[in-house]
C-alpha cells in the first residue's frame, strides 16, 4: 500500500467538496490528507487529495471521481516528479530554560517562529512531508501542546499545467 | 423582464422536454409547482406515496428508455424517495426526481418537514441540483435531463425551494447544457475493438455475457449479429433479459446463482468471454477467482469505472454499446471474409449440455410457483410486460418466461428492491398502454407498496398482480432452510390479509388459486378485464425452492439442484 497524491480539478460549486469526500469514504478508502483552494481560474477550484492503496485501488478512485459530472480532471501525482509541500503549526512548551535549543532547531529546519508566550512558542514551517514529521519529532522532548497541519499541496515540475478545463 | 415564476417555468421545461407522465404526490412546498400541473398537458398521476413515485417512473422508464420523472415534497417526501433513488442508481435508469425543499433562507433551520435531501441522496444520485435561483432553472433542467439519459443513465435530483417557484423569472425555453466534467465516451477505441474482432476470430469456445447496458443502449440487433454470424452462444444477467431472444438456438438463458446449469457451465469452458453492458455482478460471478477461469475477457461498457472492477480484462472497449458492436460487426465480417466458423464442436457440446441439463421442477403435487409463470408465457405468447417484485417470485419469473424483447422485463436487479414490482407495473402500463403487464410478486413484497391499488383504481390500470403465495418470505426461507438447519427465524408470514378482499375492498378485481387446473382460467378471465387491476391469490406450495442455487461465494460451478435426474 503506497500513498498517492492525487489533483482533482473540480467546478467551483458548492457542494463539491463534499461530493468527492463522499465518493471516497463510500468506495471504502481513507484520506490521509486533503487541501483544496481556488486557482486562477475563480470558477475553478483544485484539490490536494493523500489517499493510501495499491495501483488497482487508484485506479479505480481516479476512475469513479470522473463520474462525478463536478470533477474535471484527476491526475495521479505520485509518480510524476513534483513540489510537495505542507505547513504546519506547533504550539511548542518553553520555558526561559529550553528557548535557545527551541530556537536553534527553528533555525536548522529553516521554520520561523511566529508567536510568542510566556511559556510557549508558535513555530511555522513548510516543507515535504519528511521535513515536518522530523521536526515535529525534534519537538517532541518539549512538549508539543497543539499542532495543525495543513495537508499536502502539490505541483508538476516543469511547463505542465493543471488547472485548465481541458 | 420577468414572464413568469419559477414554478410555471418549471412546468414549462419538462413540457419542453417531452415529459408526458409524471408520477408525484403534493405537499406544503410544492403546491405552487402543482398548482402549475393542474393546467399542464403533463399526465400528473396521483400516488398514494411517494415510494410508489419513484418506482413507478422506473418502470416507465425501463418500459420505454425514456427518462422517468416524479415530483416529490420536502422531508419525508423526499426521504420516501432515496430507496427509488438507490434502486435506478444501481440499475442505470434515467430518472429526474423533482422534490421542494423549504424556502432558501429556512434552510439549514430544521424548518417544518425540511430534510437535506441532496446531502442524503449524494451517494446514490448520479448528481443533483440544489436551485437557489429561478434564473438558474432553464439550464437545471436541461443539464438534469442530458445527465440522466446519457452516458451511463441514471437519476438525477432537483431540489427546488419553495420561494424559488414563487421567484418571478424569465423563461426563453431549455437553456444550454455545459458541464465541462461530463463527456461521456461513446465511440470505442478502433484499435482495441480491431483486437477483439481477432480474439473472436481464433477463439475456439467464445461466449457472450451480456447484460442491461444493451438493452439501454438498444444494441440488440446488433448483439444478435455478432451472436448469429460468428456462431457465439450467449448468455444474459437478470438485468440483459430481452437483449437477446431466450428462444434462440444460442440463447443459454441467465447465468449466475440461479442460472442455467448449461449458462454457467459454458462460463467455466470458455475460453473467450465477450461481457457487453455487463457489470460482474457477485450475483453473476460467484466466487470471483474460479469465474471464467480459461478465458480471456473482452469487456465492452460505457462506464469506464466498471472495467477492471471486479475481474481482469484483456480487452477494454469503453463506448455505447450499440456503436461499438456495430463497428465490430462490421470488422469481423471484413476480417472474416468467405470462411464459415470453426466452431460446430463448441455449439454442439452447448447443446448437449441444453439437452442434458435443462431447468425443470415437478409438477406433482401442490401448485408450482413454476408452473404459474410458465402459463402466463405460454397464454400470453410471451409478449407481456413482466414486471417482478424482488425474492423467489422475482427468479422464477427469470427463469420459467421466456423473453424474446427488450424491455419486456422490468426488475429490481442491482439493489434488490421488495415492493419495486407493482408501482413499476403501473408506471409500464401507463407507459406502454397496448402491452399486457404483470406484476409476478410474493406474499411478502406485494404488501410493501400495496397501497398502490388506489392509484391504479384511480386512473383504470390495468395490471394482474400474481401473487405466488407461499406465505413466507420466501427467498430468505430457502437461505434458512439450506444454510441455516432449517431455522425459520422470522420468515413465516401466514398472518396476511385476504388478498382478494383487499383487491374488492379497493374495487379491484380479486381471485384465489389453489389448484394447477384452474391457473390457466384465471390468468385468462384476469387478462380479460381492461379497465382496473387484478389480484391472482395463487397459493403455491410453501416451500418450494428456486433452483439451480450456487451457495454465495461459491464457484458458479456448485449448483445446488434444478437437475430432474438427481
Amino acid at each position: 500500500m503506497n500513498k498517492h497524491t492525487i489533483a482533482i480539478t473540480v467546478e467551483n460549486r458548492p457542494g463539491v467538496l463534499t461530493r468527492v469526500t463522499t465518493l471516497i469514504r463510500r468506495r471504502g478508502y481513507n484520506i490521509d490528507s486533503l487541501a483544496v483552494g481556488a486557482t486562477d481560474d475563480p470558477t475553478v477550484s483544485r484539490m490536494t487529495v493523500v489517499v493510501e492503496g495499491d495501483d488497482a485501488i487508484i485506479e479505480q478512485v481516479t476512475k469513479q471521481l470522473y463520474k462525478l459530472i463536478d470533477v474535471i480532471k484527476v491526475v495521479d501525482l505520485t509518480k510524476e516528479h513534483l513540489v510537495a509541500r505542507e505547513l504546519v503549526l506547533i504550539k511548542v512548551k518553553a520555558d526561559h530554560s529550553v528557548r535557545p535549543d527551541i530556537v536553534q532547531i527553528v533555525d536548522i529546519f529553516r521554520a520561523r517562529i511566529v508567536d510568542i508566550g510566556r511559556t510557549s512558542l508558535i513555530v511555522e514551517a513548510t516543507g515535504d512531508q519528511r521535513k515536518i514529521d522530523a521536526l515535529e519529532d525534534a519537538f517532541r522532548p518539549f512538549g508539543i501542546l497543539e499542532l495543525v497541519r495543513t495537508g499536502k499541496v502539490a505541483m508538476i515540475r516543469g511547463a505542465g499545467e493543471d488547472n485548465r478545463r481541458k | 423582464m420577468a414572464n413568469m415564476t419559477g414554478a410555471q417555468a418549471l412546468v414549462r421545461s419538462l413540457e419542453d422536454e417531452g415529459v408526458d407522465i409524471l408520477f408525484g404526490l403534493p405537499g406544503g412546498v410544492v403546491l405552487p409547482v402543482f398548482d402549475q400541473l393542474y393546467d399542464s398537458s403533463i399526465r400528473t398521476v396521483l400516488v398514494r406515496h411517494e415510494q410508489g413515485a419513484i418506482h413507478a417512473a422506473e418502470g416507465y422508464a425501463r418500459a420505454t428508455g425514456k427518462v422517468g420523472t416524479c415530483i416529490v415534497t420536502s422531508g419525508p417526501g423526499a426521504t420516501n424517495i432515496v430507496t427509488g433513488m438507490a434502486d435506478a442508481y444501481m440499475d442505470s435508469t434515467p430518472l429526474v426526481v423533482i422534490t421542494g425543499q423549504v424556502a432558501t433562507n429556512m434552510i439549514g433551520t430544521d424548518a417544518f418537514q425540511e430534510a437535506d435531501i441532496t446531502g442524503i441522496t449524494l451517494p446514490v444520485a448520479k448528481h443533483s441540483f440544489l436551485l437557489k435561483d429561478a434564473r438558474n432553472l432553464p439550464e437545471v433542467v436541461a443539464e438534469a435531463f442530458h445527465i440522466a439519459r446519457t452516458g451511463r443513465a441514471g437519476p438525477v435530483l432537483i431540489d427546488m425551494p419553495v420561494d424559488v417557484s414563487r421567484q418571478e423569472m424569465n423563461y426563453e425555453g431549455l437553456g444550454q447544457v455545459r458541464l465541462p466534467g461530463y463527456k461521456p465516451t461513446l465511440k470505442g477505441h478502433k484499435r482495441q475493438i480491431e483486437a477483439a474482432a481477432r480474439a473472436i476470430l481464433a477463439a475456439k469456445r467464445p461466449l457472450v455475457y451480456a447484460g442491461g447496458g444493451v438493452i439501454s443502449a438498444g444494441a440488440s440487433k446488433e448483439l444478435a449479429q455478432l451472436a448469429r454470424e460468428n456462431l457465439i452462444p450467449v448468455t444474459h444477467s437478470l438485468m440483459g433479459k430481452g437483449c437477446f431472444p431466450e428462444t434462440d438456438k444460442l440463447s443459454l438463458g441467465m447465468l449466475g446463482m440461479h442460472g442455467t446449469r448449461y449458462a454457467n457451465y459454458s462460463v467455466c469452458e470458455t475460453d473467450l468471454l465477450l461481457a457487453v453492458g455487463a457489470r460482474f455482478s457477485d450475483r453473476v460471478t460467484g466466487k470471483l477467482s474460479e469465474f471464467a477461469p480459461h478465458a480471456a475477457v473482452v469487456h465492452i461498457d460505457i462506464d469506464p469505472a466498471e472495467i477492471g472492477k471486479n475481474v481482469r480484462v484483456d480487452i477494454p472497449i469503453v463506448g455505447d454499446c450499440r456503436l461499438v458492436l456495430k463497428e465490430l460487426n462490421e470488422i469481423l465480417a471484413s476480417l472474416r471474409g468467405n470462411k464459415s466458423s470453426p466452431r460446430r464442436d463448441w455449439t454442439a457440446q452447448v447443446e448437449e449440455w441444453k439437452r442434458k441439463f435443462p431447468m425443470g421442477y415437478e409438477l406433482e403435487g401442490k401448485l408450482k410457483p413454476q408452473y404459474v409463470v410458465e402459463r402466463i408465457y405460454y397464454l400470453t405468447k410471451g409478449k407481456a410486460t413482466i414486471c417482478t417484485e424482488v425474492g423467489q417470485n422475482q427468479m422464477w419469473a427469470a427463469q420459467y418466461y421466456l423473453y424474446k424483447e427488450p424491455r419486456s422485463f422490468i426488475s429490481s436487479g442491482g439493489l434488490g428492491t421488495m415492493g419495486y414490482g407493482f408501482p413499476a407495473a403501473i408506471g409500464a402500463k401507463l407507459a406502454c398502454p397496448e402491452k399486457t403487464v404483470f406484476d409476478i410478486a410474493g406474499d411478502g413484497s406485494i404488501q410493501m407498496n400495496i397501497q398502490e391499488l388506489g392509484t391504479a383504481m384511480q386512473y383504470k390500470i390495468p395490471v394482474i398482480i400474481c401473487i405466488l403465495n407461499n406465505q413466507y418470505l420466501g427467498m430468505v426461507r430457502q437461505w434458512q432452510e439450506l444454510f441455516h438447519e432449517g431455522r425459520y427465524s422470522y420468515t413465516d408470514m401466514s398472518h396476511q390479509p385476504d388478498f382478494v378482499k383487499l383487491a374488492e375492498a379497493y374495487g379491484a378485481v380479486g381471485m384465489r388459486v389453489n389448484r394447477t387446473e384452474d391457473v390457466r382460467g384465471a390468468l385468462q378471465e384476469a387478462m380479460q378485464i381492461t379497465d382496473r387491476p387484478v389480484i391472482i391469490d395463487f397459493w403455491v406450495e410453501r416451500e418450494a425452492g428456486v433452483y439451480p442455487m450456487v451457495p454465495p461465494g461459491e464457484s458458479i460451478l456448485n449448483m445446488l439442484g434444478g437437475d430432474l435426474d438427481e
